[in-house]
């Protein structure tokens, strides 16, 4: 894998964001404390964590689309360079792409065929990707709200893929969608990894991002505390490292469905 | 194929439903949910699950047919006892109330549900539903549904966004509630092995839906 060029390199990640309380008073909140994450050409890698852990924070941060009460330390890399205004101006929305979590990101007043074509895509790009997530042709003419939620979820996903992307950030790409989209949204990434791109994909569906993903990276409470393969966690309990991932592993519906008994169980 | 446990609960008679000048989304749906029954509804995106969630909940009338509560229509005003928690929290939630008046708008949740479900209200209860992550959220959706008026809960995906632990955790506690109460239960879900586990009887939409010809190879086409 080394040879491989380190396509996004995330050192020592910290966000906070400044709060104010009462009047003046301000605070800080911080969430990610301390978060590391690399990703080479060819490679998926997921990042999993509870809820609420600061996971898209951290695409939020790539992206720098953070509301303008966040403070951000450490280094993030985009090909070895250093990623600045500049370098997004020139890259984001065709270069780096991110698929967003929740589904209030569409316009809810613009019909949803020229929210994937957006500024640089065209009507034949939007066409094929609608096809190949079977998108009917009419959905394009719709507006969000006339969309089931696995529909909207889909339509996000073709916003990412039309554009040939070398770096897919995606936020949550599967929540709402069928068993078989699901998959078929993991086909997908391996393919596009497959073929040079690098997705870094943001989830707490430890199950559907087995299916894509090389790398499990575990985020918990602002930090990364564990890093495991594909075929580690699907070993099962004992091929795991760290407590907080034998929980999870342990926690699927299909591993058992336990609750860790207390915190101190999976604190390590 | 159905199990008789007791007296129905809620009933759907010969539902249908579709938005003003669009195609049939449901059509002449029938499903009987009985007292002790955990009901897990399943079938492929599009194809009207949410939907009929909605209308069992009053959240929508249907364009033909009833939806009964023990044999009666669903009450239309007051306190619904047929109670739904969304797929999208942040959408469930007023974005101008702080969570602290969302989450007493029907009862007020007493400090032991909030701690099962891990709420931190001293933290959380003056924040706007923006400062929160999904889970978070979904969690005020879950204890404010919780009143004692309710006997059905509807739960529409309402895990999806969590994380497995928060899932198995926030399920445990949902049914521990469930059963302590004897409340009825309908779960929506695309995840199979979620529902094997927590139903007792698995129901699929595309079975139950009588879709003309037409109707449904439009569906097929979006799935």
């Amino acid at each position: 894998m080394n040879q491989k060029k380190t396509l996004l390199e995330v050192r020592d990640l910290a966000v906070s964001f400044r709060m104010y309380e009462t009047g003046l008073r301000q605070r800080n909140l911080q969430v990610i404390k301390k978060l590391s994450v690399s990703l080479h050409e060819g490679e998926v890698v997921a990042v999993v964590g509870a809820s609420g852990s600061g996971k898209s924070v951290l695409a939020h941060a790539v992206l720098g689309i953070l509301p303008s009460n966040a403070i951000i330390s450490g280094e993030i890399r985009y090909q070895g360079e250093l990623v600045t205004d500049e370098l997004r101006r020139n890259k984001l929305g065709t270069e780096i792409v991110m698929i967003p979590q929740s589904v209030t990101y569409l316009d809810p007043l613009m019909k949803v065929g020229r929210q994937v074509r957006g500024t640089k895509g065209t009507k034949e790009q939007q066409e094929k990707a609608f096809e190949r997530y079977h998108l009917k042709k009419e959905v394009a003419k719709a507006y969000p709200f006339q969309l089931s939620g696995g529909m909207t979820r889909r339509v996000l996903v073709t916003t990412a893929v039309i554009s040939g992307a070398k770096l897919i950030l995606a936020d949550e790409p599967t929540p709402g969608l069928g068993e078989e989209d699901a998959l078929e949204t993991m086909k997908n990434f391996r393919e596009l990894a497959d073929a040079g791109a690098g997705v870094l994909m943001i989830t707490h569906d430890v199950d559907v991002a087995l299916q894509a993903a090389d790398t499990i990276v575990v985020f918990r409470d602002g930090m990364t505390i564990d890093q495991c393969t594909k075929e580690q966690f699907l070993a099962g309990k004992e091929a795991l490292h760290h407590p907080y991932t034998r929980a999870l592993w342990a926690a699927l519906p299909q591993n058992g469905f336990t609750v860790p008994a207390s915190e101190e169980e999976w604190r390590g | 194929m159905r199990k008789m446990e007791g007296k129905v609960l809620l009933e759907g008679r010969n539902l249908d439903f579709r938005y003003p000048s669009g195609d049939w989304i449901l059509k002449d749906v029938n499903l009987q949910i009985c007292e002790g029954e955990r009901i897990g509804l399943v079938g492929p995106s599009g194809y009207g699950k949410s939907t009929l969630a909605k209308l069992l909940a009053g959240y929508e009338r249907p364009t033909g047919g009833s939806v009964l509560w023990k044999g009666k229509p669903l009450p239309s005003r007051g306190y619904c006892p047929v109670q739904m928690i969304c797929q999208h929290p942040e959408k469930a939630l007023n974005p101008r109330w702080r969570l602290k008046d969302s989450l007493t708008e029907g009862w007020t949740p007493d400090d032991e549900l909030l701690e099962e479900l891990c709420i931190k209200k001293k933290l959380w209860q003056n924040r706007w539903p923006n400062e929160l992550s999904g889970g978070e959220l979904q969690r005020f959706c879950i204890a404010r549904i919780l009143g004692p008026k309710t006997e059905f809960v509807i739960a529409d995906e309402m895990s999806t966004m969590l994380d497995a632990i928060t899932q198995a955790q926030i399920w445990k506690v949902l049914l521990r509630q469930t059963e302590k109460r004897n409340l009825g239960l309908l779960v929506i879900t695309h995840n199979m092995a979620l529902a094997e586990k927590l139903c007792t009887r698995i129901i699929r939409l595309q079975e139950l839906n009588r879709l003309p010809v037409g109707g449904i190879d439009c569906k097929k086409h979006v799935c």
